[in-house]
C-alpha cells in the first residue's frame, strides 16, 4: 500500500489487520510532508511529535483489541481548530504565537477513533476569504497549478488532501470556505448541516454559520470523517440532539428515483463555454444515473450574498472582540488600555478582517440596527424558506460549487469581486443545509494553459447527509473525475 | 461643582417642596454549583485566576452552555414578584470593550427576558406596606474584577498598571430594574431589604452586599411636588451598602434641588457615590454613554418556555416573607419589629412551627427571639439546628403561659432542653419544678424567711422597700425557685403589714 495515495478506508482497514502499523504510517506521511510542503505551503505548523505519539498509541489500542474506524489516518487541521499543545493561528499575526490550551471536540473525537494528527494548515486570515491569500503567515499553492491559488478559507487543508499531503483534512465553511477550495483542489469537501459538528474549538468568525466538515478524495472517506466527530456535543449549545445516521456504510451506486433540482437562477451559460459544457455534463450524468432532473427556483437566492455579507461581519465584529491583547496573543503596549487595545487590534488584524469588523460593527450599530442586521435576518429566513420549497420538488439541488476554477494570485483585488466566488455556497450556507462539491471534470481557465479541476455542488434538506454523502458516492465513482488530473506541484513519489 | 450648587442651601423648606423620583437596577448574583455558561465554581474568592477554564476567560474556540438552574432561579425570582414569564426567551450580546470582560462582549438578555413585570411589596420600619412595580428581571453574566496598582487609592487614575482576576467572570447574575415608584431613601431601602429577604428565602442568592453578590445602582430625579412630569435623572453607582444607598439618594436628591433651585438644568449623567467623602462624582454624560449594539447570542438557542415548566416551578416557591410580615403583624398581632426579625433572622420557619403546635404566637415569638435565640448565638449554630424542637418549645410556653413554671424555671428548663433535648413537661413533672402558687403553701415558706430574717422584716417596717426585694429572693431561695414570686409578694406584704 502507497501511504500517500491511500485512502481513508484502506489505511484504516490495514491497520486494523496489522498489515502496516499507524507508527509507520505516521513515518511514511512525515516524510512525504517534509518533501512537497516546502513548494505546496498547506501547513503553518506541523505536528510529527504528536503525530508519533498517537501513532503509537492507535498501535497499542489495535494490538489490545481495539476497533478504531480511523486508525492510522493521517489527518491535517484548519488552523482555527484548538488542539492543546499546539499553536492555533487562524491565520493572524494576532494569535501567531497563541498556543490552544484545549483541544475542541471534532477533533478530539477524530483523534480518539485513531486519526493521527500531521499538523495545522493554512487559511485566509479568521477564514474571511476565498483564496488563503489572507493568510498573514504564508503563501498556499494550489496543488494543480502553482500560480493560481487554492481556495479559501480553508485552502491549506484544500490543497494538503488535493496535494497528496494528508489523506483528510478538516476545514471550515461559513459561506463557502470548504466547498470552493475542494473545487479548486480536485477534492471532495463536505459541510455538514449547521449544528451536526461540535463548534468547541474552532475559533468562530460567524456562529450562525460556522460548521467543521471534512476534505477527502474520496466521499467514502469525507463520509468516514463526518460519521466519527457528528452528534450532539454538551460544549456546544447549538449542536443539535437529532440522532446521527451513519453514512459511509450507506454509500448508493445510483441515483434511481432521486430528483435533483437545477436551480433556475443559477444558468451555468454565465460561467463561459468550457464551464457551461461542465456543468451540463455532470448534470447529464446524474440523469444517467438514474436521477430525474427537475428545475426548481430560489428566487431569493440572489440577495444571499448581500445577506451574508451583514450577517457575518456582524457576528465577526463581536466574535473577534476578544482579540484585545489582555489575556492571550499579541499585545502592542499604549499609553493606556483603550491605546493598548487599537494598537493591538491594528498591528494584529489584516485588511480583510478590519474591513469586515467595521462592516459588522455598522450593521448593529444604533439607528442602523433594524435597516441593516434585522433586515439580513428577514432575508435569511425567505432564503431557507425558498430552499425548503424547492426541497418540495426534489431531494437534492445541483449547481456550481464556485464561480470559476482557481484563479492566480492577486488576480481579486476587488473585495466584491473576491465575495462573488461564493455565489453559490452562500444561500445554501444561509440555510443551514448540507452541502459538498465533489469534482466533476476541468475546464482551461481564464489565461490558462491547462485543465483546473471544478466541483459540483450538492445540497440536501436538513439532516440528509445520508442520502446527500450516499448521491455524491454514485456520482464520483460513475465518473471518476478527480483520478482524470494529476497535481503539478509537490508531485507524489 | 457650578457656582449654583455650592450658593444655594437647600433648607428643609426646600426640600419639602420637592418629591424625589427613584428606580433602582439590582444586579444580583445567583447562587449556583457552577457558572452561568461553564463548569467552573460559582464561589466568592480564591486566589486569583484560579477558578477559570477556556469558557469564562473567552479562549478562542470555547462556547457558551447555558445553566438551567440559574434560568430556573430567575424564573422562581420572577414568580415570586408576580413576574410574566414569556412562552419564549432569548439571549443576547451586549458589546463593549473592558478588560475584565474578557469576550469584550457579555451575554445578557435584551428584548426578551426571562421575566416581565411584577411588583414588589415591601414594608417601612414603621410596618407601612408600600409597592414598587418591576420593569423586568433578566439572566446574565458578571465580569471579572480590575485591581489597579501603583496610585495613592486604588483608583484607575494615576495607576502604572492593573491586574485582573477572572474568577468571578461567568458567574450568573441577575438584573432586578424598577419602575421609578419610588419616592424617598426610605423607600428605597425598604424595596432593597424586599428583594434581598425574598431571594434569601427563595434559595437563589446570598445577597451578600459586602461580597460584591447584590450590587445596586439608583436612578434619581426630583420634581416640584404635584408635578406630572419627571425631571431628568441621573444614576448613582458604586453604593455598598443599604445605608450608603440611602445616605447617596439624599445628598443626589439634595444636590438636584440645588441646582434647580439656583435655576440650573440637571444633566443626564452618570455619577460614582464617594461613600468616605459622602459626595457623589460625575463617570459620564449621557453622550458618552455607550452604543452596545446588542444583538442575538448565536451560540445559544432561544429558550422555550412551556407552562407546564411554570407551573413546576411555582410550586417549588415557599411562604414569600411579605405574606408572612403581614400575617405576623395583622393575624398573630405582632410588633413591626418583632416580625422583622423573625423573618430577616431565619427564624420564620421555626416560629411557624412553633405556633402550629399551638404556642401563644406573642409569647413563642418572645421566647424565640430573646432566650432562643441567644443560646443559638452562645453555640454559634441555627436555632433550628438545636435540640430544643418547635414542639417541645410549644410546651415550654404553654407551661409559662399557664403560670405551671415561672419565668426563672422556665429559663432553666429552656437551658436543660438546649443542652439534652426532651420534653419540657416531663422534666416538669419528673423534678417537680411545678410553680407552687397555693397560697397556704407559700405562706408556709414565708414564714420560714420572716423567722430567720427578722431584721429585714424589721427594716421593711421601718419603710426600707428594698428589704422586701432580698425577702422575696430568700422565699424565692427556700422553695428552690417553684414559689410563684407575684404570690410571694403578695404574701410577705400581707404577713408584714398586718
Amino acid at each position: 500500500m502507497d501511504v500517500t495515495t491511500a485512502t481513508a478506508r484502506e489505511i484504516a482497514s490495514a491497520v486494523a489487520a496489522k498489515s502496516i502499523s499507524a507508527v509507520e504510517i505516521a513515518e511514511a506521511t512525515i516524510a512525504q510532508v517534509a518533501r512537497v510542503d516546502g513548494e505546496l505551503g498547506a501547513y503553518l505548523t506541523t505536528t510529527p511529535e504528536l503525530m508519533r505519539e498517537h501513532a503509537a498509541q492507535v498501535d497499542a489500542r489495535i494490538a489490545a483489541g481495539e476497533t478504531l474506524p480511523l486508525a492510522g489516518v493521517p489527518i491535517a487541521i484548519k488552523d482555527n481548530m484548538c488542539v492543546r499543545g499546539t499553536r492555533t493561528t487562524c491565520g493572524s499575526k494576532i494569535l501567531e504565537h497563541w498556543v490552544a490550551p484545549y483541544t475542541g471536540t471534532a477533533v478530539q473525537r477524530l483523534l480518539d477513533v485513531g486519526a493521527l494528527p500531521i499538523g495545522k494548515t493554512n487559511m485566509d486570515e479568521f477564514a474571511m476569504g476565498s483564496s488563503c491569500e489572507n493568510s498573514a503567515l504564508g503563501v498556499t499553492r494550489n496543488p494543480y497549478d502553482r500560480d493560481r491559488v487554492p481556495g479559501g478559507s480553508s485552502g491549506g487543508s484544500a490543497a494538503a488532501v488535493g496535494g497528496f499531503a494528508a489523506t483528510v483534512s478538516l476545514g471550515s465553511d461559513t459561506g463557502g470556505s470548504i466547498r470552493e477550495p475542494a473545487a479548486f483542489c480536485n477534492v471532495v469537501g463536505f459541510k455538514p448541516t449547521y449544528g451536526r459538528v461540535s463548534r468547541y474549538g474552532l475559533v468562530a468568525f460567524a456562529s450562525s454559520l460556522d460548521q467543521i466538515g471534512p476534505f477527502a478524495r474520496t466521499v467514502e472517506d469525507a463520509a468516514l470523517v463526518y460519521d466519527a466527530m457528528a452528534g450532539k456535543d454538551p460544549h456546544d449549545a447549538t449542536s443539535v440532539d437529532i440522532p446521527v445516521e451513519s453514512t459511509a456504510d450507506h454509500l448508493r451506486t445510483d441515483l434511481r428515483g432521486l430528483r435533483v433540482g437545477i436551480v433556475k437562477e443559477f444558468a451555468t451559460s454565465d460561467l463561459g463555454a468550457e464551464a457551461d459544457a461542465c456543468y451540463r455534463a455532470a448534470y447529464a450524468e446524474l440523469e444517467k444515473l438514474g436521477a430525474e432532473l427537475v428545475e426548481v427556483e430560489l428566487p431569493t437566492a440572489k440577495y444571499g450574498l448581500a445577506t451574508y455579507y451583514l450577517i457575518a461581519p456582524a457576528e465577526c465584529s463581536s466574535n473577534l472582540a476578544r482579540f484585545d491583547g489582555v489575556r492571550y496573543g499579541l499585545r502592542v503596549d499604549g499609553a493606556d488600555v483603550g491605546e493598548m487595545y487599537e494598537k493591538t487590534r491594528a498591528a494584529g488584524f489584516g485588511p480583510e478582517v478590519k474591513r469586515r469588523i467595521l462592516i459588522g460593527t455598522y450593521a448593529l450599530s444604533s439607528g442602523y440596527y433594524d435597516a441593516y442586521y434585522v433586515k439580513a435576518q428577514k432575508a435569511r429566513t425567505k432564503i431557507a424558506a425558498d430552499f425548503a420549497r424547492a426541497f418540495e420538488k426534489c431531494d437534492l439541488i445541483a449547481s456550481p460549487a464556485a464561480s470559476t476554477p482557481a484563479f492566480g494570485f492577486n488576480a481579486k483585488s476587488d473585495p466584491v469581486a473576491m465575495y462573488l466566488m461564493d455565489y453559490y455556497t452562500i444561500p445554501v450556507s444561509l440555510a443551514g443545509l448540507p452541502s459538498l462539491s465533489v469534482p466533476c471534470g476541468a475546464v482551461v481557465p481564464e489565461g490558462g494553459t491547462h485543465p483546473m479541476p471544478m466541483g459540483l455542488q450538492l445540497a440536501s434538506p436538513l439532516f440528509s447527509e445520508r442520502l446527500l454523502l450516499g448521491a455524491a458516492h454514485a456520482y464520483e465513482t460513475a465518473t471518476k473525475h478527480a483520478e482524470k488530473l494529476a497535481p503539478r506541484v509537490a508531485v507524489t513519489p | 461643582m457650578s457656582i449654583a450648587e455650592r450658593d444655594v442651601v437647600v433648607t428643609p423648606e426646600i426640600r419639602a417642596k420637592y418629591e424625589v423620583v427613584i428606580g433602582i437596577e439590582c444586579h444580583v448574583e445567583l447562587k449556583t454549583a457552577s457558572k452561568m455558561f461553564c463548569g467552573c465554581r460559582n464561589t466568592f474568592g480564591g486566589e486569583p485566576n484560579t477558578n477559570v477554564c477556556p469558557v469564562c476567560l473567552a479562549m478562542p474556540g470555547a462556547l457558551p452552555v447555558p445553566n438551567v438552574l440559574a434560568i430556573e432561579h430567575m424564573m422562581r425570582a420572577g414568580l415570586a414578584f408576580g413576574a410574566a414569564i414569556p412562552a419564549y426567551s432569548k439571549f443576547d450580546r451586549k458589546n463593549y470593550f473592558y478588560p475584565d470582560m474578557p469576550k469584550n462582549y457579555q451575554i445578557s438578555q435584551y428584548d426578551m427576558p426571562l421575566t416581565q413585570g411584577g411588583v414588589v411589596r415591601y414594608w417601612l420600619p414603621d410596618g407601612t406596606v408600600r409597592e414598587a412595580a418591576l420593569t423586568r428581571i433578566h439572566l446574565e453574566e458578571d465580569t471579572g474584577k480590575s485591581t489597579h496598582a501603583g496610585s495613592a487609592d486604588g483608583r484607575i487614575a494615576g495607576s502604572t498598571y492593573s491586574l485582573v482576576d477572572f474568577n468571578r467572570a461567568g458567574v450568573p447574575l441577575m438584573e432586578c430594574v424598577s419602575e421609578p415608584d419610588l419616592r424617598s431613601a426610605d423607600e428605597a431601602v425598604g424595596y432593597l431589604e424586599a428583594l434581598k429577604r425574598t431571594f434569601v428565602a427563595l434559595g437563589v442568592s446570598d445577597v451578600k452586599m459586602e461580597e460584591g453578590s447584590l450590587r445596586c445602582d439608583a436612578n434619581v430625579s426630583v420634581r416640584l411636588r404635584g408635578a406630572t412630569e419627571y425631571g431628568t435623572k441621573a444614576e448613582i453607582k458604586n453604593m455598598n451598602s443599604f445605608r450608603s444607598v440611602h445616605r447617596a439618594i439624599e445628598s443626589e436628591a439634595e444636590r438636584q434641588i440645588a441646582i434647580v433651585e439656583s435655576g440650573g438644568r440637571v444633566i443626564q449623567e452618570t455619577r460614582g457615590w464617594d461613600e468616605a467623602a459622602g459626595v457623589s462624582h460625575s463617570m459620564r454624560s449621557k453622550e458618552q454613554a455607550h452604543d452596545y449594539r446588542y444583538f442575538p447570542e448565536p451560540d445559544l438557542v432561544p429558550m422555550e418556555i412551556t407552562e407546564e415548566r411554570i407551573a413546576a416551578l411555582r410550586a417549588t416557591l415557599p411562604v414569600l416573607p411579605i405574606a408572612r410580615f403581614e400575617r405576623y403583624t395583622s393575624e398573630l398581632g405582632l410588633s413591626v419589629a418583632a416580625a422583622a426579625q423573625l423573618i430577616d433572622g431565619g427564624l420564620a420557619d421555626y416560629f411557624d412551627a412553633t405556633v402550629s403546635a399551638g404556642a401563644p404566637p406573642a409569647a413563642a415569638a418572645n421566647i424565640v427571639l430573646a432566650d432562643l435565640s441567644r443560646l443559638a448565638n452562645e453555640a454559634g449554630i441555627a436555632v433550628a439546628d438545636s435540640h430544643v424542637t418547635p414542639a417541645a418549645l410549644a410546651e415550654l410556653v404553654a407551661l409559662l403561659d399557664a403560670k405551671t413554671i415561672n419565668s426563672k424555671i422556665g429559663k432553666d428548663v429552656l437551658a436543660r432542653v438546649w443542652r439534652d433535648g426532651g420534653s419540657p413537661k416531663a422534666i416538669v413533672e419528673g423534678e417537680g419544678l411545678a410553680q407552687v402558687s397555693d397560697p397556704s403553701a407559700v405562706a408556709g415558706f414565708v414564714d420560714e424567711v420572716l423567722v430567720a430574717h427578722a431584721q429585714s422584716a424589721a427594716d421593711f417596717r421601718a419603710g426600707k422597700e428594698n428589704a422586701l426585694k432580698f425577702l422575696v429572693g430568700q422565699v424565692m431561695k427556700s422553695s428552690r425557685g417553684k414559689a410563684n414570686p407575684v404570690l410571694v409578694e403578695q404574701v410577705l406584704r400581707e404577713r408584714l403589714t398586718s
